[in-house]
């Protein structure tokens, strides 16, 4: 599907999100019809969102964006799935059972920025040490006076 | 929905529990896992019936120390994450940095770093073969190995000066111009390399003991290689399109000849034939652009302190190992807001446990060497 195929597409599926351009679309939804939008994207035939290739966060000092980046094998069209999130209590459905790679993913991006993910199968910490829970390293009031050197 | 394909989710099922289950630690400091990984494994017996991986040994969180660091200076930290293929690495984060720019490589810019990407993965490739016919118990085709990939390795120290770490891409082309001896070089080894690979499939393609302990082994199908997010020659061993070469050209791929190899054996020995495969494709290419390289500059002007606008950039590059992605968050400052690093090492390992689970113990150092891990990459 063209990008401007996808975008009616996308408009006419999900009215309360809203799409914006770029290189590829991006679309940003509310926590509370994340989940089913992702189910949409990936199981409607025409969509078929098959391949999520990158999921991460951005810490936005008021408040944390999750970043979801997909592709369809089928039909080789991208698109960009934006959740904004509170920053103090930040919560967000596993898309772990959609696509199976967001398991790991998502286990480092609890970590990193302290998102938790709501009925993930193992939310345990994946690169950092034990102990490290409650302190996330890329957020950017982080401070670590041991191990961070500052450029 | 997504459905898992029958894997065994019960190992031995009905049958009564005689060992127990037993739990061993693989690594960190293992000589198959290439690495500091860990890996817990759950066995029955003498069947997986979990893998566990435990990262994080080497992790240095280059992606907050990028956060502090000018355009032109975190593209080398990449270079100490895949060091196999930190050419590419390299390529991806300068690329990257062009296309919020939008700064014109010039065309003999990108001959020479598509030459240079291409010898980086031959390297790796070759690289990699030895390191798994090793991991199979065969010695002597490492030592074989290496001996081309010092070759690989001295053009790339008359033109980089590096061996290992080449720092060879700056954002708008190259640092140096090649060394005068570049061509006559890399033609020799093209030469010399053609004869090598077939003495490789002599010795280790058609051995029968390898097949026999790559046959069958880690068999992953091509829904769930998507669904995990495997890349690279581990996903087209399962018949996954995911070249973005092909998918997505950049630089002057679109100009070249060259096949995109896919195998449907989803097995260890379908994996390991791919990357055979690529070798020669590998060299087709070098041979198709080393005659052709335009005169002119290697290198854009640019200026001394690069400002991204305000935005965000994500760049797909094909690595030794899979799609490597570059997503930039810039403020409009000098140094990056966020920048987050899409590692293929990092996706494929995590469909280990997928793999392993109902196989024997013994075939897991077959099933780990086919996915070709380097833990740098995992870890960042």
């Amino acid at each position: 599907m063209i990008k401007e195929e996808l975008k009616i597409k996308l408009t006419e599926l999900f009215p309360s999100a809203t799409i914006e351009d770029g290189e590829w679309l991006n679309m940003n939804l509310a926590v509370g019809d994340f989940l089913s939008a992702m189910e949409v994207l990936r199981n409607k035939p025409e969509l078929n969102f098959d391949y999520l290739f990158c999921e991460t966060c951005v810490d936005w000092k008021t408040h944390l964006t999750m970043v979801y980046h997909m592709d369809s094998t089928q039909y080789r069209h991208q698109l960009v799935v934006k959740v904004k999130l509170d920053r103090v209590k930040p919560e967000i459905e596993t898309v772990s059972h959609i696509w199976r790679t967001a398991e790991f993913h998502e286990r480092e991006v609890y970590e990193l920025f302290g998102v938790n993910f709501l009925n993930h199968p193992d939310l345990r910490l994946l690169i950092l040490p034990d102990g490290w829970e409650g302190k996330n390293p890329l957020r950017k009031d982080f401070e670590d006076p041991v191990n961070m050197i500052k450029l | 929905m997504y459905r898992e394909t029958e894997i065994l989710k019960e190992v031995n099922a009905g049958q009564p529990d005689v060992f127990g289950d037993l739990v061993i630690n693989v690594g960190p400091q293992h000589p198959a896992t290439h690495g500091v990984l860990h890996l817990v494994i759950t066995l029955n017996g003498e069947t997986i019936k979990k893998v566990e991986p435990h990262l994080g040994y080497i992790h240095r969180s280059i992606e907050k120390m990028d956060e502090s660091l000018s355009y032109r200076q975190f593209i080398y930290t990449t270079s100490r994450m895949d060091y196999l293929s930190s050419h590419i690495n390299n390529h991806g984060c300068a690329m990257c940095v062009e296309k919020g720019l939008q700064i014109e490589v010039p065309p003999r810019a990108q001959v020479i770093r598509v030459l240079m990407d291409e010898l980086t993965r031959i390297a790796s490739h070759v690289l990699w073969w030895g390191a798994m016919a090793m991991d199979v118990g065969a010695l002597t085709p490492f030592f074989l190995a290496f001996r081309e990939r010092e070759m690989i390795n001295d053009i790339m120290e008359e033109s980089c000066g590096a061996r290992l770490t080449m720092n060879y891409m700056v954002p708008g082309g190259v640092m140096y111009d090649i060394h005068p001896n570049f061509q006559r070089k890399v033609k020799e080894f093209v030469d010399h390399f053609k004869k090598k690979i077939d003495e490789y499939d002599e010795l280790v393609t058609n051995n029968v003991i390898f097949q026999n302990r790559t046959k069958g082994v880690g068999y992953i199908s091509k829904e769930d290689a998507i669904s995990y997010g495997m890349t690279g020659p581990a996903a087209r061993g399962s018949g996954v399109q995911c070249d973005i070469r092909k998918l997505f050209p950049y630089e002057v791929y679109n100009k070249v000849q060259f096949n995109e190899i896919l195998d449907n054996g989803c097995d260890s020995f379908a994996r390991y034939v791919v990357r055979l495969k690529e070798l020669r494709e590998s060299l087709s290419i070098i041979e198709q652009l080393i005659d052709n390289i335009p005169e002119g500059d290697f290198q854009a002007k640019t200026k001394a302190v690069l400002k991204l606008p305000k935005g965000e950039f994500y760049t797909r590059i094909e690595t030794a190992r899979g799609e490597f992605g570059v997503y930039i968050v810039s403020e409009g400052g000098t140094t990056p807001y966020r920048i987050k690093f899409r590692s293929p090492g990092f996706s494929n390992l995590s469909a280990l446990d997928h793999m392993a689970r109902g196989s024997k113990i013994g075939d897991m150092v077959a099933m780990m060497g086919t996915l070709d891990l380097v833990i740098p990459d995992i870890d960042r």
